[in-house]
């Protein structure tokens, strides 16, 4: 009876991975294999075409700087959160997750608000640099809808660093900044890492917020929007592949290598 | 060297009330007390980890709040070893020489060997402290934390992780340390027989007070509280009444038996008091002997213990007394359930505190 009870429970565990796998995969494969089996031509026209790239490009490259900007303010705010305790920071820690709840949309807009011509950030520095319809507003749109996914990394992989091993530093002589940079940061790297890879694949995906703050210069989401809307599945499917295929790959890489290096705490 | 003046410190549970603590340059304190005592929050005060909320502490002349970690000059060594898993052996002590005393490269690689060498980890210093032993990583925690030359070394329970004989090994090594290099040692534990093996002075502390210091001796045979009777391992607690005071001596009456105790001005006669004696103090004889002892209660066996290298044995002598005795006498004055014997101990062995 025990046997079968331990057996059962293999079994949903089984179950419940087998069917999460498939939600994610059913649609995404059924769409590549469409494509690759259907209309393989059009594919790799697609691949090359100087549109489609540029503006897988230019994703990425959004994705990256945004990427960027959320670890340096990031990693002094997670360091914050996982090391200290102050009042009010579970307010902060909700605050900070707030562009995971809510529609990216209503994202776009609150951005659009304060990052417009006559917002509050966007109208003083006009002179400088402009966000709507412009690269800056693209990037200031990813780094708002995937700001949380570093800082909640960063922030456990810091915690997870025993504050010992900071107090030892000190008392070895190391000044604060160094033992966070040469031992907390070291071992919460691949956290780190991770976090940043998740925070760009985030970057790479969004759409709903970059759509309305800068339509242009047309990043791969909205391209795939705008080829939908005028032309339909035919010409907006090959895109979305190849923007997958593409991303995918990078995606996986890196998280394959985040996952395989800095493994200090790994006995051998 | 370092003081500690009327330190109040709360922190995540923890409390530290009122301490007051020297010590002196080149001596060796252990801390002793239980678990959750606040020991290790002592340390990381001493080591300029967290501010007092009250009081203050001085090291060498200078005021703590002057004083952030990297300036104090103390080696910090945790009970779990706290090495730096992404740096090797070498790295990790290497660390102690470039941050702690500012060497250049080939000066600090020097410092780095002759460390390893002292601790007998030579042959570890390219491995990782993950693939090391629990002893060895303790090594290796200590040569780290002299490469940085610290004045004060701060141990808090060091040995504690560890297996008998590399707890002995590693005993021997602090001893050696100590002796050569002349660092002041703060060292917590809750071990006794480490405090009695390595102390020049205890300090015992209980509920974040410090209850007691003095020597191991003074402690261990004169316990100023009936806790601290309880933690040094005094197991004959018992209570007795002053019948008379003699020129230097007083007799106590425990039950029916009158017991020799040491004069001391604070008792009179039908003062109530406690009475403590080591086990260790007593002995046990076939009959009653010729000696200065000025106790010699004779008493039945009630139990024997073994307790590896000693043996407790109860006694009744009208009351519970407790002795520690080797194997060896157990064997030779027969000390089995229902046996014979005297128990004797000096009157100097008995302690008395008021009840």
């Amino acid at each position: 009876m025990r046997g079968r009870l331990d057996r059962a429970f293999g079994g949903v565990l089984w179950l419940g991975l087998a069917a999460a796998l498939l939600l994610v995969m059913l649609p995404l494969t059924t769409m590549i294999w469409g494509q690759i089996t259907g209309d393989w031509p059009r594919l790799l026209a697609t691949a090359v075409e100087d549109a489609v790239v540029s503006s897988i490009l230019l994703t990425m490259y959004c994705a990256a700087v945004a990427t960027v900007i959320a670890m340096a303010f990031g990693l002094p705010a997670a360091y914050l959160l996982a090391r200290y305790e102050f009042t009010g920071k579970e307010l902060v820690e909700s605050v900070l997750d707030v562009p995971v709840v809510i529609p990216h949309t209503v994202a776009g807009i609150a951005l659009l608000t304060v990052l417009g011509r006559h917002g509050l950030i966007g109208a003083p520095l006009a002179d400088i640099i402009t966000f709507v319809d412009a690269l800056p507003g693209a990037v200031a749109a990813m780094l708002f809808v995937s700001f949380p996914f570093f800082v909640n990394a960063a922030r456990e992989g810091i915690a997870a660093v025993d504050p010992r091993l900071e107090n030892v530093a000190r008392t070895l002589g190391a000044t604060r900044l160094e033992a966070v940079t040469l031992v907390t940061l070291p071992l919460a790297a691949r956290s780190v890492l991770s976090g940043a890879v998740m925070t760009w694949a985030r970057g790479v995906s969004e759409f709903g917020a970059v759509v309305i703050i800068a339509y242009y210069p047309m990043i791969a989401p909205t391209l795939i929007y705008e080829r939908y809307i005028g032309h339909g599945l035919v010409a907006s499917r090959p895109v979305a592949v190849t923007l997958i295929l593409i991303c995918l790959t990078v995606f996986l890489t890196m998280r394959v290598l985040s996952r395989r290096l800095f493994t200090y705490d790994r006995a051998p | 060297m370092i003081e500690l003046r009327e330190v109040t410190k709360r922190w995540q549970g923890f409390a530290l009330e009122s301490i007051d603590l020297e010590v002196a340059e080149g001596e060796y304190l252990v801390v002793l007390g239980p678990s959750a005592a606040g020991k290790t929050l002592l340390l990381e005060m001493v080591a300029g980890l967290h501010s007092p909320d009250a009081g203050r502490i001085v090291i060498d002349g200078v005021d703590g709040r002057r004083l952030p970690p990297e300036r104090r000059r103390v080696g910090f060594v945790y009970q779990d070893y706290a090495l730096f898993p992404h740096l090797t052996v070498l790295e990790n002590v290497a660390f102690g020489a470039r941050f702690g005393q500012g060497l250049a490269r080939e000066d600090a690689s020097r410092t780095v060997h002759e460390l390893l060498a002292r601790v007998g980890v030579t042959d570890l210093a390219d491995r990782s402290p993950m693939t090391l032993s629990g002893g060895e990583r303790q090594r290796v925690a200590l040569a780290r934390a002299l490469a940085a030359k610290p004045r004060v070394l701060l141990l808090d329970e060091p040995l504690s992780a560890l297996d008998q004989t590399t707890r002995d090994e590693l005993r021997a090594l602090l001893r050696s340390i100590h002796r050569n290099t002349g660092v002041t040692v703060v060292h917590v534990t809750h071990d006794r027989s480490e405090a009695a093996s390595l102390a020049d002075r205890v300090a015992v502390m209980m509920e974040g007070r410090l209850v007691q210091t003095g020597t191991v001796e003074g402690v261990f045979s004169r316990p100023t509280t009936e806790a601290v009777a309880r933690f040094v391992g005094v197991e004959n607690r018992l209570e007795g009444t002053i019948t008379e005071v003699g020129e230097h001596t007083l007799t106590v009456r425990v039950g029916e038996k009158e017991l020799a105790a040491s004069r001391t001005d604070r008792h009179t006669v039908d003062d109530k008091v406690r009475v403590y004696l080591r086990p260790e103090n007593v002995t046990l004889l076939k009959r009653k002997p010729k000696s200065s002892a000025r106790n010699q209660l004779p008493a039945t066996v009630t139990s024997v213990e073994p307790l590896g290298h000693v043996q407790k044995v109860e006694l009744d002598c009208g009351f519970t007394l407790v002795a520690l005795v080797t194997p060896r006498s157990v064997e030779e004055l027969g000390l089995v359930k229902g046996a014979s014997v005297v128990a004797s101990f000096k009157a100097t062995a008995v302690h008395l505190l008021p009840y």
